[in-house]
């Protein structure tokens, strides 16, 4: 498997490559240098540390292009206090070349589908949530995703194919770092299985989208894995063994986006096809699900907007997840929704951002609120103070088991 | 003799044909010029907000126009950010329609996403700066009433001073607005913007024109806010029209991609 090292050299000998060749290409060098601390304010981390999050960054980017090519690098350096480490990470790292009816990207690269707000349908691609949770800026939430993304636009409506051969999985809270539930607590020997790098194992998502009657109109498909992995306990009761693997998936949706109510509303809904628990009646891999979002996002004053949502996910085989979940295991209910809310005002000739981001779990009682002040102090120098606050619900609800993991964090960055 | 009495027939035929002109063909007039010259229109725009300290902050960007329908009528506009940094490579893009609420899309290239963005209010600021987004793609006629005050010359050239009121005045952060429109090149040399105590509240000034194709365009324009102290200074580093841009250019797939040569 390639390591962000490798992918780095190959990169850069393709840039060097197309430089050498024509001195004509163009070579842009941006990027910033980054701060991010985040500190609780409810408990220590389960390691005993008070903070979520101590680094700084500095982040590459580096565009070239030639003709119908072009390419490009996002790198990140970044000195981890917390864990005493350097990271480097290679966010994207593309080469693309652009016909007139269609176009090619071959690489690592960000893909966001969907419309919604820190809630996902079809965007199937994999996420960082001790970022998100932890207070990184909200870029972080996404990775990208390594393989090639081909377009097409004959006129009619235009498509989006991508094939990756390389699985990723979401990134979830490190347990040394965050508090959060654990079902099987008392067993310690664990191990994850990735799905192997094959023809097979290969993901493909597809999206067709096209205009209809002035509204945004997309289509989705998606052949692959869940990014959150599924558990499998050995056979001794009490199990003594869990391997953590990724169970297969299709996803089948559409999106809907557009003008009205003076105000922007989207509509979402993707059925989601648990291809290795068809029955449903595995507890361990999750269920078959109908998952739906409806949007409304509108501008009350000058600066100020509110965005609306209501998402839901319901279980498709319900009684067969019921009857066969063993005692003692939380049950989770048919249909799990939350609504949020975003306020954003903007201040000072835009040059003062405060947020507020909040989730509310309608099934669960439970809740994530997000606060957030951003100024940019000039042009190339902001920084941005916010929170996270968790609770409610039950200690094993998708925002209760964070409960002890409130922290204010803060952002600074200068960009070149 | 015969000559100066013609001229002097011609010169009272013009004048009196302008006069003829009611204020809402002056002002659409106006609008033509100003707003929908071409067939399409190319700049590289630079904008500086100046507090009234001095501080300076930076916004450079290609702006693309394709008219789509008559003077007053349809238009796509795309943006794309070269500057400030953090902005950089993100795109922006807006159907505008005269009777209803425009449709506009923004990119953010950091997480590869195109959204539609709720922006009902044309009277917001554009980018921060003191230019609203009407100021940037213009104000339906018939938002307003207008009125001819008076003809008076303003640095040299004939102008007609037009008073417009917003019809309802929740549709516009002004109480009222005169004009001054250059009666050759019907571009507004002048603008003063004022408050329903009659206070004014911002002042525009045409500071250069040129002609580009034939077209009179304003390639230097500041917008000054008489209560903040702010004004935001913009001028074009090129500019060209009829450059033969694409309906096909004002798509998802450019705005995540613009082509490098339209935004250079």
């Amino acid at each position: 498997m390639p390591t962000p090292r490798t992918w780095l050299a190959a990169l850069l000998a393709i840039s060097l490559l197309l430089n050498a060749e024509n001195g004509k290409a163009e070579l842009n060098l941006h990027g910033f240098i980054q701060g991010n601390y985040g500190i609780n304010t409810a408990s220590a981390n389960p390691d005993g540390r008070d903070a979520k999050l101590t680094e700084e960054r500095v982040q590459l980017k580096l565009e070239a292009d030639q003709g119908p090519f072009s390419f490009f690098l996002k790198t990140d350096l970044a000195w981890d206090h917390l864990d005493d480490q350097e990271n480097l990470e290679l966010r994207e790292g593309t080469l693309d070349y652009a016909a007139s009816s269609w176009d090619l990207k071959l690489g690592r690269q960000m893909v966001t589908w969907g419309l919604g707000d820190l809630v996902f349908i079809n965007d199937v691609f994999p996420k960082d949530y001790e970022a998100f949770f932890a207070g990184r800026p909200l870029e972080y939430l996404k990775k990208g995703v390594d393989g090639i993304k081909i377009g097409l636009y004959p006129g009619f409506a235009s498509f989006e194919v991508i094939a990756l051969p390389r699985f990723t999985a979401n990134h979830f809270p490190d347990a040394k770092r965050f508090w959060q539930f654990d079902p099987l607590p008392g067993v310690s020997n664990r191990q994850t299985v990735e799905p192997s790098s094959s023809l097979e194992n290969t993901e493909v998502a597809v999206r067709a989208y096209r205009d209809l009657a002035g509204f945004d109109l997309s289509l989705y498909g998606y052949r692959g894995f869940f990014r959150q992995p599924a558990m499998q306990l050995d056979d001794p009761a009490p199990p003594t063994r869990l391997t953590l693997w990724y169970p297969r998936l299709a996803v089948y949706g559409a999106s809907l986006q557009g003008s009205a109510l003076d105000g922007v509303v989207s509509l979402e809904g993707g059925y989601y096809d648990s291809r290795d628990d068809r029955a449903g009646n595995d507890p361990l891999i999750p269920n078959s699900q109908a998952r739906f979002l409806l949007g409304y996002q509108r501008q009350f004053w000058e600066d100020f907007t509110v965005g609306l949502q209501y998402y839901g996910e319901r279980m498709l085989d319900y009684g067969d997840y019921a009857a066969t979940l063993p005692f003692g295991m939380p049950a989770e209910k048919r249909l799990h929704h939350l609504v949020s809310v975003r306020l954003t005002q903007l201040l000072r000739h835009q040059t003062v951002k405060l947020s507020l981001f909040a989730f509310r779990g309608l099934s669960s009682a439970d809740y994530l609120i997000n606060p957030e002040v951003k100024y940019n102090l000039t042009d190339q120098l902001w920084l941005a103070v916010g929170a996270n606050f968790f609770g409610g619900g039950e200690p094993w609800t998708q925002f209760g088991q964070l409960d002890r993991n409130d922290s204010i964090y803060f952002q600074t960055r200068y960009e070149f | 003799m015969k000559r100066l009495a013609l001229l002097l027939f011609l010169t009272i035929g013009l004048a009196s044909s302008a006069l003829a002109a009611t204020p809402e063909e002056i002002v659409k007039k106006s609008q033509a010029a100003f707003f929908y010259p071409g067939k399409d229109f190319k700049a590289r725009v630079m904008m500086k907000l100046i507090s009234p300290s001095g501080q300076e902050r930076l916004r450079e960007m290609t702006m693309l126009r394709l008219n789509t329908g008559e003077a007053g009528g349809e238009q796509k506009y795309f943006m794309y950010f070269f500057q400030p940094a953090e902005v950089k490579n993100m795109t922006f893009m807006v159907f505008k329609y005269p009777a209803k609420d425009d449709d506009r899309w923004l990119f953010v290239p950091a997480i590869n996403m195109v959204r539609r963005i709720a922006m009902q209010d044309k009277q917001a600021s554009f980018v921060g700066s003191d230019f609203t987004y009407e100021d940037v793609s213009g104000r339906d006629l018939a938002d307003d009433t207008h009125e001819l005050v008076r003809e008076e010359t303003l640095n040299g050239k004939a102008c007609f001073v037009i008073k417009s009121t917003p019809k309802k005045a929740d549709s516009a952060g002004y109480g009222h607005k005169l004009a001054w429109i250059d009666k050759t090149t019907w571009l507004p040399m002048k603008e003063e913007y004022y408050d329903r105590t009659g206070r004014t509240v911002r002042l525009f000034s045409a500071d250069e024109v040129q002609m580009v194709k034939g077209f009179p365009t304003i390639t230097k324009r500041t917008m000054k806010n008489s209560q903040s102290g702010y004004r935001t200074e913009v001028s074009y580093a090129s500019q060209d029209y009829n450059v033969g841009l694409e309906d096909s250019l004002f798509s998802e797939r450019f705005l995540r991609q613009p082509p490098k040569k339209w935004i250079e």
